[in-house]
């Protein structure tokens, strides 16, 4: 593949050097990915103002210090007064080489590491790379380490919810709602912390199990959780969701269609926003799943469009109460025994390679790894669910008002930690 | 999956009084009001004073800190004798992900064991508190303590050394036995 000087062509990866950089190439109607190995042509030419920047035309810069960019990313903006012509995300001011470190530290050692990838979901994240790990080695788990770490995932879904609800009310002009989503993911990270002793960075699941086992009566804490939250919930939909200014504001914008939004590899609520059920947790079921009972959440769009914004939004609130669902019936179903398998400290893997994928807050969650037998893996890929969801953005903005951009990039609900890995 | 398993959500539709703006604005209020009302009255809130108030002293419902779990800095265990109980064996070291821990092992002085460090340093700024340390010691030398806020104006004084992580053991043995 070649490219003309008019496509935005840059590289995602940080080392130059590095055959397997994928660029992303921004065409004025396409996006294409393309990486070198494959024996695409790489153009190393400045990059001009894409088209013909006409006196009124202008290219603005959102971000990186924007507050409703949820992090640091900016987007160019080819702007006519004040609608969007073209919107091209730019990447990797939070690039930390997380590929690279995992090709770098024995298996064990990655976990703290994934915490960080995508911050706000750190358990799930721990699973993912845990599940990859046992099935690579063939490590079977016990099963009441298998509850503590749906109902732990399960939680941490919650508070990931949470927070992308009360910001988004934040870039919506709502102040409140942040304040009560944050007071009540403050009881899941008190939760957490007596769990495994840390709030944010979990590093709790691990290779073969748990790191500890839950505190005595944790599991009363954690239906008065429950108890507490559950009409919550109602309230937050009361305040926000049903409100008429907010349901005016998001409804029937950013529309993703069935389609695009297959075509576009989208995942988690993003995509079942558009009515696609696609839910790892049911459709390829891992862990303990396929014993719990809980429902796929769909949008339909009746605010406005199909996979509108607020049908984005809607999918999370909606599935927060599923998540309380699990939870009580995992404490129900949970047996007592062992918490971790027995595993030698310095762990051997067997050479091979395997692809794992696990439901994040925000989509699939994807570790790929490729191990010649000894300690360390050689090659470790993620694929981070916001990443690929965030690569939908610029076919959202096309002609909607630089206004409405906050309202597109909250319902995407992207983590930068995980975009820039 | 089966059709039956697919959960198609009903929204909500706009009652009349849904359709004009005012209501929601004052519904809305409503429920603010209501949360304020029970903050301010009834004394219902989250928030602690730090630091006038700290979670050390709250109970652990409230959001105190649950001493024995909590991953913050490091100490050095004693043992009975007062002597440091760890045994220069290298395996916090090698546990560690981010590498942050360095030993310098000498013969030992004492009868009960070969080897001692002379020097134990940790860089606490360097450290992501992931407890690995703490699970990998044979002897249980190195713990987590419940100290959360560490303050340095250089980055050489947030490297502790061995004679500072024995003093965080003497300060939080009271509360944190071994
Ligand atoms: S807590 Fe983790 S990062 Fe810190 S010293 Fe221990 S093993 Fe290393
Ligand atoms: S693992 Fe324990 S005994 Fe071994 S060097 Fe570290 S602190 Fe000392």
């Amino acid at each position: 593949m070649r490219f003309s000087t008019r496509d935005q062509v840059k590289r995602l990866a940080c080392r130059p050097d590095d055959p397997t950089i994928v660029g992303v190439s921004h065409s004025q109607d396409q996006v294409r990915t393309f990486s070198l190995l494959g024996g695409d042509g790489w153009i190393d030419e400045p990059i001009e103002p894409p088209g013909d920047v006409e006196s009124e035309e202008m290219i603005v810069n959102m971000g990186p210090q924007h507050p409703s960019t949820h992090g640091v990313l900016r987007i160019e903006l080819r702007t006519d007064g004040e609608s969007v012509l073209q919107a091209t995300p730019h990447l990797g001011y939070l690039h930390r080489c997380k590929e690279k470190i995992g090709e770098n530290l024995p298996y064990y050692q990655f976990i703290g590491y994934t915490d960080r990838l995508d911050y706000l979901s750190a358990m799930n994240n721990n699973l993912a790379w845990s599940m990859a790990v046992e099935q690579l080695a063939g490590i079977s788990v016990p099963r009441r380490a298998e509850f503590i770490r749906v109902i732990a995932c399960e939680l941490n879904r919650i508070a990931s919810h949470l927070v992308s609800f009360g910001t988004y009310g934040l870039d919506m002009g709502a102040f409140t709602p942040f304040l009560y989503a944050f007071r009540e993911r403050e009881y899941i990270l008190d939760l957490f912390e007596q769990m495994c002793g840390a709030r944010l960075t979990l590093s709790y699941i691990n290779i073969g199990g748990v790191t500890w086992d839950l505190p005595p009566g944790f599991e009363d804490k954690l239906i008065e959780f429950l108890d507490y939250f559950e009409p919550k919930i109602d309230e937050y939909n009361r305040l926000l969701t049903w409100n008429r200014i907010f349901v005016k504001r998001t409804a029937g914008l950013g529309v993703i269609s069935k389609s695009l939004a297959i075509d576009y590899a989208l995942s988690g609520p993003c995509i079942r926003a558009s009515g696609v059920p696609l839910d790892l947790r049911r459709d390829r079921p891992y862990s303990v799943y396929p014993e719990l009972e809980f429902d796929v959440i769909v949008g339909r769009g009746e605010a406005g469009q199909l996979g509108d914004c607020w049908d984005r939004y809607w999918v999370k609130m909606a599935e927060m109460k599923e998540c309380c669902r699990i939870i009580r019936q995992c404490v129900r179903m949970m047996p007592s025994g062992l918490f971790r398998a027995k595993l030698p400290r310095n762990m051997k893997v067997p050479p091979g390679e395997i692809y794992v994928e696990a439901e994040n807050p925000r989509g699939h969650l994807g570790f790929y790894i490729e191990s010649a037998g000894g300690p360390i893996p050689q090659r470790v890929k993620i694929r981070g669910p916001s990443f690929v969801n965030l690569s939908i953005l610029p076919e959202l903005v096309r002609g909607v008002l630089i206004a409405d951009i906050p309202a597109i990039i909250g319902s995407i609900d992207i983590v930068m930690g995980e975009v820039d890995r | 999956m089966k059709e039956t398993d697919v959960k198609v959500l009903q929204e909500p539709t706009l009652s009349l009084a849904d359709q004009f703006y005012l209501p929601q604005v004052l519904k809305g209020l409503g429920t603010t009001m209501k949360h304020m009302f029970k903050v301010v009255a009834l004394g219902q809130d989250r928030v602690i004073q730090y630091p006038e108030e700290r979670r050390e002293d709250l109970p652990v419902g409230e959001g105190g800190i649950l001493r024995q779990t909590y991953r913050g800095v490091h100490r050095l265990n004693r043992d009975e004798e007062g002597r440091v109980k760890c045994v220069a064996c290298f395996m916090c070291a090698t546990a560690c992900p981010a590498r942050c821990i360095h030993i310098e092992g000498a013969e030992s002085p004492w009868a009960d064991r070969e080897k001692y460090p002379i020097k134990f340093d940790i860089d606490e700024l360097r450290c992501i508190y992931c407890g690995m340390c703490e699970e990998a010691c044979p002897v249980d030398a190195i713990e987590l303590t419940s100290i959360y806020d560490i303050v340095g104006l250089t980055r050489q004084e947030m490297i502790f050394d061995k004679e500072k992580l024995l003093r965080i053991y003497d300060q939080t043995v009271k509360e944190e036995p071994m």
